[in-house]
């Protein structure tokens, strides 16, 4: 697959992009010229090594850390300078590294506080049931503080809390990171299954091999730079690659 | 993994444990921990002090009190082992009481020690209370050697009466417990009840009390008898309907829980309107302290409790309500004051002091905010002594009054048909009541409220809430602007009930005790914070106002600390829990009882992740 085959291709307007965007920690440079484009509907991943720049890159899209040069666009507007609620509203939301559930606070609460900007409550509400449908286990568990569930039970409120702001799409920090093995592999089924919904899907990966497997195209950052931007099938039939992040020689 | 505390099951049929199959160790740690604690009590020189306010005359002071508790409850608490489920359990027996007569009998050894040590050194260099008042009540003013000799026996009764407590089956324990209890809250209440008798005198109370109580002060022995009775009367027979209607209350469900609800909020309202009609000087006045430390609880709560920004500078907008009030309302403004500036009424001030405690809120909020966990909380600490040293400084002693600070304020007109001031307590607690009243429906809503849901998501984690699109800079200024408005009301009542303010009214030591009451009535919990202020401020006092219990004020921060101590190991949610909270405190120990219960969710999933909190698993639902 690849973004033309979606229909999504060079005509129709990237749902997010970034042109030329540097971005720094104090003096030190850390996004280079980085540029891209999500199309929407698309399951995109970014690969890279440690302090590569992919959170970086996730915080830039969210509004999170601001470029000091370049812009990030939303459905073709430059929000480079609007703040994280301006794109939360307009449908980007983030899956955060860790899950990082407001674990004090009810399952309900920590859903609820995902739809925090809207203000539609029947609309809200038929979220919720959606997300009930899903995952029949967090309906159960409504009540329950956040950080007395399990790790795939956890896994599944931070999904269902993204959701719950009804986004256009998905940034995934690591989603794989600090799951044990068996859950792995249920938890990429979860993104295939938001994604065949119509979410675009922005995933930042370190299991190379796993997200390429789901992916439509992918992106490969080093110390900063897009090194690599291809379809999914050619980046993980590309040597290069396969040498350095899959661990074949 | 800690043990795990259940119920000890009670068969008739355990079999009891030999006599001197003790566990030696624990014996002697409690009993050396015992002495330590009672030499430490009465070198604070407290039965001294304490010797002067009789409970029961003429046979019984606080004095002797504030040391003859402390072998009793080392001797129940030593009984009390922890029961291991899964292991063999035990009837208690007179193991049990020997156990708790030895603790007693190392205790009393301290003290005879002590008594000694006493008569013979003289350490007054070091220890500013080695007395010979201290010696005299040590030994009964009968010389060390009979000193030496009566804590032993004394240190081993008292032991074995606590021992004795825990073998007592449990009506008979409770029935113990609450004659205890009641003749020694009527003799430390005494003041309030005196005062509450002199209002109901048309119904013959003041005979009833005349009766209770001795002239001078104290229980007379048959009124300490009459009262014991009644409280284990109350224990044996009233105390199962109160649970039984407890219960009944806490079955209900929806609507008619709602009803009940409001019922009894109404019934609080109510009393607390009606109640002061009936109550003396004395008691209105403790009432009102005690709701001007409510309105500041309350605020800081919200800082606190629900955004979870460590304020530690608190008093700073306490002391720019009573400021602003008290220089706007006063006829002795400071010189530096234009003349043509008029006197204001405590009302309109009040609109000033509003504006002006939001815009403090914002101006320290601003900075502050960008700082988390423990810069925050020095960097408020400093902004707290900066106001006061403000107020102080010669820059703006002009306007302030400096040391002097602002005399003469006159109190508050209410419609010009009376003047609200401290000479008349019932009517500044009114003044309390209505602002606590404000205060407490702006919180209930608030906690309830989108913001109060922002707040608390800020509290967990600030950068997913920032995530979520919350604007956290914002809901963190408002959180400073609503504490500080609700402090500056308690300032603003307090200029007006003091008539004067000074630098020395709004020191650190302030922040410090708001913080206690939320902590120890439990933190992000209205009802908590209440209780917390009645306990602390009205029982033991604030840091410049009296409480119940006058004759503790030199040790009412040592009392505060010990209870602070206690609080944050044994019951960390506070004396009025927030049912969640607790359960988000204890988690680690329902999931181990549940999961030796067997009844715990073992699914696959649920070890498969070593990040959560949560292991073994999760809570059944």
């Amino acid at each position: 697959m690849s973004a033309t085959d979606n229909g999504t291709g060079n005509g129709a307007t990237a749902l997010l992009e970034m042109r030329g965007v540097n971005t720094h920690y104090g003096a030190v440079h850390i996004l280079k010229d980085v540029e891209f484009s999500i199309y929407p509907g698309e399951l995109v991943c970014l690969l890279g090594g440690n302090a590569s720049g992919k959170s970086t890159t996730l915080k830039a899209l969210l509004g999170m850390v601001t470029p000091t040069t370049g812009d990030v666009l939303l459905n073709g507007e430059t929000v480079t300078d609007k703040p994280i609620s301006y794109r939360v509203e307009r449908g980007v939301t983030m899956v955060p590294e860790n899950r990082r559930l407001f674990k004090r606070l009810s399952v309900k609460d920590n859903l609820e506080l995902g739809a925090f900007l809207r203000s539609d409550r029947s609309a809200i509400d038929a979220d919720l049931e959606r997300i009930f449908a899903m995952f029949p286990r967090v309906k159960e568990r409504l009540n329950q503080k956040a950080g007395t569930l399990s790790g795939g039970e956890q896994q599944m409120v931070a999904i269902g809390r993204a959701l719950m702001s009804d986004p256009k799409v998905l940034l995934m920090d690591e989603p794989s990171m600090g799951l044990a093995p068996a859950l792995v592999q249920t938890n990429f089924e979860l993104i295939k299954q938001i994604h065949s919904q119509g979410v675009a899907i922005f995933v930042v990966e370190q299991n190379a091999n796993m997200a390429l497997s789901i992916a439509d195209r992918g992106w490969v950052l080093q110390t900063g730079r897009v090194v690599l931007d291809d379809t999914a099938e050619a980046l993980l039939a590309n040597p290069d690659l396969r040498a350095s992040y899959l661990g074949e020689t | 993994m800690s043990a795990v505390f259940v119920e000890p099951h009670t068969p008739e049929n355990l079999p009891a444990r030999r006599l001197l199959d003790q566990d030696w160790r624990r014996l002697l740690n409690y009993g050396v921990l015992l002495a330590l604690v009672l030499v430490f009590v009465a070198l604070t020189n407290m039965p001294v002090k304490l010797d002067r306010r009789m409970l029961i005359e003429p046979i019984f002071s606080m004095g002797y009190l504030s040391v003859f508790w402390l072998p009793a409850v080392f001797g129940l608490l030593v009984c009390r082992e922890p029961v291991l489920a899964g292991m063999p359990s035990y009837a208690k027996g007179r193991r049990e009481v020997l156990a708790g007569a030895m603790v007693g009998l190392i205790g009393g050894a301290g003290l005879s020690v002590l008594t000694v040590l006493l008569d013979n050194f003289d350490l007054r260099d070091p220890l500013v209370n080695w007395s010979p008042q201290l010696l005299d009540l040590l030994s009964f003013g009968r010389g060390s050697t009979f000193g030496f000799a009566i804590w032993l026996p004394i240190g081993l009764a008292l032991g074995t009466l606590g021992g004795l407590t825990h073998v007592l089956s449990t009506t008979a324990r409770r029935v113990l417990g609450w004659a205890f209890v009641t003749v020694v809250a009527f003799a430390v209440f005494e003041t309030v009840i005196i005062d509450l008798s002199e209002g109901f005198a048309s119904l013959g109370a003041e005979r009833v009390v005349d009766e209770i109580y001795f002239i001078r002060g104290g229980l007379t022995m048959h009124g300490a008898a009459i009262l014991a009775v009644c409280g284990g009367l109350f224990a044996a027979f009233g105390r199962d309907q109160a649970q039984r209607a407890k219960a009944q209350f806490q079955a209900l469900e929806g609507t008619s829980r709602t009803r009940a609800n409001a019922m009894g909020l109404l019934a609080c309202g109510v009393a607390l309107v009606v109640l002061p009609l009936f109550l003396g000087g004395i008691t209105n006045e403790l009432l009102a302290n005690v709701g001007l430390f409510v309105l500041l609880a309350l605020g800081l709560n919200i800082v606190v409790g629900l955004a979870g920004i460590l304020d530690l500078g608190y008093v700073a907008f306490f002391a720019i309500g009573g400021y602003t009030a008290g220089i706007l309302t006063t006829t002795n403004r400071g010189e530096s004051w234009p003349d043509w500036m008029p006197d204001f009424y405590w009302g309109t001030a009040l609109i000033f002091v509003v504006i002006l405690a939001a815009l403090a809120g914002l101006f320290i909020g601003a900075p502050v905010i960008r700082m988390r966990g423990d810069y925050l909380a020095i960097v408020t600490l400093g902004f707290g002594e900066i106001i006061r040293l403000l107020f102080l400084s010669d820059w703006l002693g002009g306007y302030t009054g400096a040391a002097q600070g602002v005399t003469n304020i006159p109190g508050v007109q209410v419609f010009g048909l009376a003047t609200v001031k401290g000479t008349d307590p019932r009517a500044v607690f009114y003044l309390v009541l209505f602002f606590c009243a404000i205060a407490i429906y702006v919180s209930w809503r608030l906690e309830r409220s989108r913001l109060g849901r922002a707040w608390m998501a800020i509290r967990e984690d600030e950068s997913v809430a920032e995530a979520m699109g919350i604007n956290t800079v914002n809901a963190k200024l408002m959180a400073f602007v609503v504490g500080a408005v609700l402090a500056s009301f308690s300032g603003a009542i307090l200029a007006a009930k003091v008539g004067s303010v000074f630098p020395n009214s709004f020191i650190i030591l302030v922040s410090i005790v708001i913080l206690v009451v939320v902590i120890v009535g439990g933190m992000g919990n209205i009802v908590g914070v209440i209780v917390g202020s009645v306990v602390l401020i009205g029982i033991l006092g604030g840091p410049r106002q009296p409480g119940l219990l006058q004759e503790f004020s030199e040790y009412k921060l040592l009392i505060y600390g010990v209870l602070l101590v206690w609080m944050m190991l044994k019951r960390p949610e506070g004396l009025v829990p927030n049912v969640r909270r607790t359960r988000e405190l204890h988690q680690e120990e329902y999931l181990q009882d549940a999961w030796l219960r067997g009844e715990i969710d073992t699914d696959a999933d649920s070890h498969a992740d070593g990040g959560t909190d949560a292991e073994p698993g999760v809570l059944p639902t």
